[in-house]
């Protein structure tokens, strides 16, 4: 019983530390906030024993690698696949979430431009930032990007993503997404109406076609340094480095 | 009769010809769907594209051996329901590979690929996957009484086990289809059909409003491309069996094709009239109802053909 009680105030103190380290800014790579990123043992159905490392075995280790394109007609006509079927991973982050749906709607139906809208990240190659990031979301907006399937575009909607817009002096917004994720297309705007969504996307789709989108192998060729962008605004990192 | 190699070349056609029609009427109802709601819609080649653009994705994660056979099965489950079914009456190239007892493998089929899709849906760990599978399997089961009642019925009425048999005791006129000689059966085979389907108001698999997509969730590229590609070739298997069954067959494709497109447009027409039903309302429905409406038909039925 004691000993429960001790081992228990331990815990709790190092908890607190790592709230304090956390508050102060302190680098916080090496260790994970969350007690189910920790290794543990678990106990099986049959009574077997067996260790578990979260970060090794429910999580990739391997960083994202490039994906050269293929030979020329052939890379164009996959191009043209991919530039006509558009599935998006709506993110509303923001106010200008609100300007998204009314695509959907029958006044201007971005269906028939061949743009639909899917509900998880895996299956979506268009990732949709809609308005300004709080450092909260910049997270799950990492690990959203980072389990969608290559290729894949990112755009960003709204003047916040592009200098913060009027959130520019905010404590708790970024100003430029483009440090933490490669952006294809940016529509600027406070917000920008479903019309010039529309001509965002058909410029996402020419830019597509031509084969200048190659944002998922920017983003593995400069791993590192969005890593880097990415730790810095995100104190408490309590995920893989590697999403996917 | 002896195994013909030329007939694999036969079924491949058929295949490819099903592939294309089943792709085609998804676009096409997609489109009346949206017409419908006062919307332009997709192009109806849409569903092509989307399926191109699946195949060339440049990217793919794995979840571990069943998450790869997932699709696969599923595609298998598909095709197997497929070839099992003689497409068209009369024809020694579009008879697939119809034996005696078909119409058995065939109920067999239908449930097999949902129970590859479970085991690979599981493995994804997400758990949106394992709430869809769960009701799936659950409401499969529950409409698959409904279903088998049926075409025991029909075998029962014509004393055969064979599709075959069953569409040539139906020539002759629509007199003789079994919609005609047995309407009790036939209504609750077109029930069994909306379940079958998966569409509103039994759609508690996918469920968009609840369950994003349910099984399909960490699915994507190659794999979710097997599974258009199924999805196209599954729901048509289907609808045959039905048309085979209880709307007199087929001769030629172009009655087919037209057959098919009416009795798959039951289920969409069903599908934008009636909301969604919750899992629990939906079990308890083909329990409630189906069930003792199957259990009157067989009965009829047996007094009748006896």
């Amino acid at each position: 019983m004691a000993k429960n009680f001790y081992e228990t105030t331990r815990i709790k103190k190092e908890r607190i530390i790592r709230v304090i380290r956390v508050i102060c800014g302190e680098k916080t790579e090496d260790f994970m906030t969350k007690e189910e990123f920790r290794k543990r043992k678990v106990t099986g159905p049959d009574g077997e024993e067996f260790e578990v490392d979260p970060m090794k075995d429910y999580f990739s280790e391997d960083k994202p690698r490039v994906h050269s394109p293929r030979g020329k007609i052939i890379e164009k006509f996959m191009n043209w696949a991919r530039g006509e079927s558009l599935w998006i991973l709506g993110y509303g982050t923001g106010c200008g979430a609100i300007e998204m749906r009314p695509l959907m709607t029958p006044r201007f139906d971005a269906y028939r431009y061949g743009i639909q809208w899917r509900p998880t990240p895996r299956q979506s190659n268009v990732f949709m930032i809609a308005g300004y990031l709080s450092v909260k979301t910049l997270k799950r907006v990492i690990r959203s990007y980072e389990q969608m399937q290559g290729p894949k575009y990112v755009v960003a909607l709204g003047s916040c993503t592009i200098n913060g817009g009027m959130y520019w002096d905010s404590y708790n917004t970024i100003n430029r997404l483009d440090y933490y994720l490669p952006v294809d297309v940016y529509i600027a705007g406070c917000m920008p109406r479903p019309e010039s969504l529309l001509a965002g996307f058909e410029k996402l789709k020419e830019m597509i076609k031509e084969g200048k989108c190659e944002g998922q192998n920017e983003y593995a060729e400069n791993f590192d340094c969005y890593k880097k962008n990415q730790k810095q605004i995100i104190k408490d990192w309590d995920m893989p480095d590697y999403n996917w | 009769m002896g195994f013909e190699p030329i007939k694999i070349l036969y079924a491949l056609g058929t295949i490819f010809i099903i592939f294309n029609v089943g792709m085609l009427i998804q676009g096409i109802v997609r489109k009346i769907g949206a017409r419908v709601g006062k919307r332009y819609g997709i192009r109806f080649y849409q569903p092509y594209i989307d399926l191109i653009k699946n195949y060339v994705m440049r990217s793919n994660v794995t979840h571990g051996v069943m998450f790869y056979l997932g699709p696969v099965f599923r595609l298998t489950g598909g095709l197997g329901v497929f070839l099992f079914i003689p497409i068209i009456y009369g024809s020694q190239y579009f008879s697939n590979f119809a034996f005696a007892g078909d119409v058995v493998l065939v109920l067999y089929f239908i449930f097999f690929g949902s129970l590859g899709m479970a085991l690979g849906a599981g493995e994804g760990g997400h758990p949106y996957s394992a709430i869809g599978v769960s009701r799936g399997l659950a409401q499969v089961t529950a409409a698959e009484i409904a279903l088998v009642i049926a075409v025991i019925g029909v075998g029962i009425q014509y004393d055969t086990l064979s599709i075959t048999e069953m569409v040539a005791a139906q020539q002759g006129g629509i007199a003789n289809w079994t919609m005609v000689t047995n309407p009790l059966l036939t209504i609750l085979a077109m029930l069994a059909f909306l379940g079958a389907m998966g569409r509103s108001p039994f759609d508690v698999v996918l469920a968009p409003q609840e369950i994003p997509i349910g099984p399909p969730t960490e699915y994507h590229s190659t794999f979710l491309g097997i599974m258009q590609t199924n999805r196209s070739i599954f729901p048509m298997a289907k609808t045959i069996l039905f048309v085979n069954l209880f709307f007199g067959g087929a001769t030629n494709w172009i009655v087919l094709i037209l057959k098919i497109f009416i009795v798959y447009m039951w289920s969409v027409v069903v599908g934008v009239v009636f909301p969604r039903f919750r899992v629990d309302h939906s079990i308890r429905w083909w329990y409630k109802y189906a069930l003792p409406l199957g259990i009157i038909a067989i009965i009829v039925t047996t007094l009748i053909a006896g």
